[in-house]
């Protein structure tokens, strides 16, 4: 059988009753690359939101499987330990726990998953110390309050620091471009670059071509209206580009 | 009929009992706490402004014991105790019950120019010293001030010479031991000469708890021009022991204050801050939290004073209530005609864990001129549900992160602490009391909480 990472099928989620998601179908494998994109409102959010197990949504029908994991059954944090990761289009500010603190409770808590000791206190900061250079994330922030006070370009940064010290197995990366200028967009897309292995996939939610520059997709869906309407290569994402999301709307609402 | 009765029944069928246990000075206070009781009638109850969530009535009501007779404790009690907060080396004192025993280190280190020492002896040596102030500010203000005055017979006086600075903290601990219900009735006077500073620090512990404890806390301090005073306060004893303490201060010009209040574990509690600022350029930092679960009830109350022109201050007081858990704060900034130039700010945050938690807040401010800085704010709220989920994606167990998250709400309390090494301490003793567990004092021998 082949490898698959991610399969979801036919899932349906909504909100307070109100269905948003109306029977979504993908397939990741390791190694890829998946961009997903569509207009405001299509639903991308929502799907990155009940991947990662946001209490708000609801699950009505469907299913999730991850390397053989019901995923839809488990908590956010043990989709976490097996190898999840969201990272938020809004980073969420905690005054008062400080990163170190935070980092260190989420790195002990997936060695705990896995029966592994905690780590040494030496051995954690040489892991932070490591994985900042990847974004290139200022040591001072380490002692800071969670993305308390942080810029839009250190808040995804910081994202994607955590995302290399968490080494999840698929990584949501949901508009992560929003509220970044060139120099941090490369920063943070440099980081995703450098954390691409064989065995690990990336699925990019985003409004734009922009930020498929530089981080290059094996395939592009378009999500309108709750469903996954349209797939294929890269040169998808350039149509989009030029064309407009109007076409595909069109084409769709006249089915 | 109200519990005012018994309390006024006990000291006039004992009057000379209780004055042949006491010296003059006190005695001599107790004919005008007497006809302030019985003008007051009652205690506040719950239909009383400002005493929405607590009976002072209810919490008077039983029938405790007074140690009217002054049966000494065990002696060991006060030897077997250690509370240590380590990397702070104090001066410590033992209140048991309501008697003041000082340790042989108090005797020993206790710097020329500062007194700690029983009020009760104090009375006797130096009796014009003690009528000078005590009683000059609870002054039978309400009847919990006057029950205390009538049936005070000991307390502790700590009175800081002009000039002295006490770099030692001196640690005070109110532990109650009876083998029966029991109220304390507990006095403190506090006097910090012309541009004298001190610290102290109190603990309230319970022992023998299968017994009801009731403390009743009437504090003085003055603090004379540039005083500097930290004064911080740990109530951790048990459900079984309701307390009212009345902390009453007058600051003269130039002195600074910072009160740090921490409710821990008591089962039914009214804290009281009365200020008075009566000179300028004086400073007033109130930094208080509370954590209750179960069906404890805090109920906090502070009323800062203006009463002079450019002094400056503030109040933070933040409650964390889960289970069936109450809360209450009253605060009151009063600016006085002729008080420009203040600056005075208060805040209240509140958090709730649980549906059944309540909380009641009353921010207050009465400006009577023009040209001041003032401020008062107060909010109730739940667990950031954004911020749990976020810190779960990371992989942190939804329980570790709430408690995280509570602790977190905490910390500038905390940081305003301003006794050091006491914060990482109260930093502990906040996180092993958000994780169910007693917080039992390091080398303690006393085991408060068996």
């Amino acid at each position: 059988m082949e490898d698959i990472l991610l399969k979801v099928d036919n899932l349906h989620a909504g909100i307070e009753g109100k269905e948003i998601l109306k029977g979504i179908n993908l397939t990741v494998r390791p190694g890829e690359v998946h961009a997903i994109m569509g207009p405001n409102g299509s639903g991308k959010s929502t799907l990155s939101g009940v991947l990662a197990g946001d209490p708000k949504f609801t699950v009505t029908d469907g299913s999730a499987d991850f390397h053989g994991v019901d995923l839809l059954a488990l908590s956010p944090e043990d989709r976490s330990h097996e190898g999840l990761f969201l990272s938020f289009q809004y980073p969420v500010e905690i005054p008062g726990v400080s990163m170190v603190n935070f980092m260190r409770a989420a790195v002990n808590a997936k060695r705990k998953y896995f029966n592994e000791p905690p780590l040494s206190a030496g051995d954690f900061l040489k892991l932070m110390r490591q994985k900042r250079e990847i974004v290139e994330l200022d040591n001072k922030l380490a002692s800071r309050s969670v993305n308390e006070g942080f810029s839009g370009g250190e808040k995804k940064r910081n994202e994607i620091f955590q995302m290399a010290v968490l080494e999840p197995r698929l990584s949501i990366l949901d508009e992560t471009d929003s509220g970044l200028d060139i120099d941090a967009l490369r920063i943070v897309a440099g980081g995703v670059n450098r954390l691409k292995t064989e065995r690990n996939a990336t699925i990019v939610i985003t409004h734009y071509q922009r930020l498929l520059d530089y981080i290059k997709p094996d395939f592009v869906h378009i999500l309108y209206k709750g469903r996954i309407v349209y797939s294929g290569g890269p040169e998808l994402a350039l149509e989009l580009e030029e064309k407009g999301y109007d076409w595909i709307k069109q084409q769709v609402d006249n089915q | 009929m109200s519990s005012i009765d018994q309390y006024i029944s006990l000291y006039e069928h004992n009057r000379e009992t209780i004055d042949s246990h006491a010296p003059h000075a006190l005695n001599r206070i107790r004919p005008d706490a007497l006809s302030a009781l019985k003008r007051f009638g009652r205690f506040p109850g719950k239909r009383d402004e400002g005493y929405t969530k607590l009976s002072l009535e209810d919490m008077f009501a039983p029938d405790f014991g007074v140690n009217i007779t002054r049966v000494p404790f065990a002696v060991d009690v006060a030897l077997s105790f250690r509370c240590d907060v380590p990397n702070v080396s104090t001066l410590l004192g033992v209140v048991v019950n309501d008697s003041f025993r000082p340790t042989a280190t108090l005797l020993k280190n206790c710097p020329e120019g500062v007194t700690v020492e029983s009020l009760a002896s104090l009375a006797e040596s130096d009796p014009d010293f003690v009528e000078a102030y005590l009683g000059k500010l609870s002054n039978n203000r309400d009847a919990a001030a006057a029950l205390n005055t009538l049936l005070m017979q000991d307390g502790v006086v700590v009175r800081v010479k002009s000039g002295v600075k006490l770099d030692k903290a001196i640690q005070i601990v109110n532990i109650f031991n009876a083998s029966a219900d029991l109220m304390g009735v507990r006095r403190v006077l506090v006097v910090l000469e012309a541009d004298a500073s001190a610290r102290l620090l109190f603990c309230d512990h319970s022992q023998s708890g299968d017994f009801k404890y009731l403390s009743s806390q009437v504090t003085e301090i003055f603090l004379h021009r540039g005083a500097s005073l930290d004064f911080c306060d740990i109530e951790e004893s048990t459900e079984q022991t309701s307390r009212i303490a009345q902390l009453f201060v007058s600051q003269e010009e130039g002195s600074n204050l910072t009160v740090n209040g921490t409710s821990l574990t008591v089962g039914t509690t009214r804290n009281e801050y009365h200020v008075d600022i009566t000179g300028e350029h004086c400073d007033t930092e109130l930094a208080v939290m509370a954590i209750a679960d179960n069906n404890q009830i805090i109920d906090n109350s502070a009323r800062i004073n203006h009463l002079a022109s450019r002094s400056h201050s503030n109040q933070l007081f933040k409650y964390l209530l889960d289970d069936h858990s109450q809360g209450a704060f009253e605060g009151l900034i009063y600016v006085a005609p002729d008080a420009v130039h203040t600056e005075a700010y208060q805040s209240d945050r509140n958090l709730l864990a649980s549906t059944d938690a309540r909380m009641h807040t009353a921010p207050q401010l009465e400006i009577y001129c023009d040209d001041v800085k003032c401020s008062h704010g107060a909010a109730t709220g739940q667990l950031d549900q954004n911020a749990l989920f976020y810190m779960q994606t990371r992989g942190v167990p939804r329980a570790e992160a709430r408690m995280m998250l509570m602790q977190a709400f905490m910390a500038d309390v905390i940081d305003r602490v301003a006794i050091d090494g006491l914060r990482d301490r109260l930093r502990h003793l906040v996180e092993r009391r958000l994780s169910g567990e007693h917080a039992v004092c390091g080398d303690c021998a006393a085991s408060c909480h068996n």
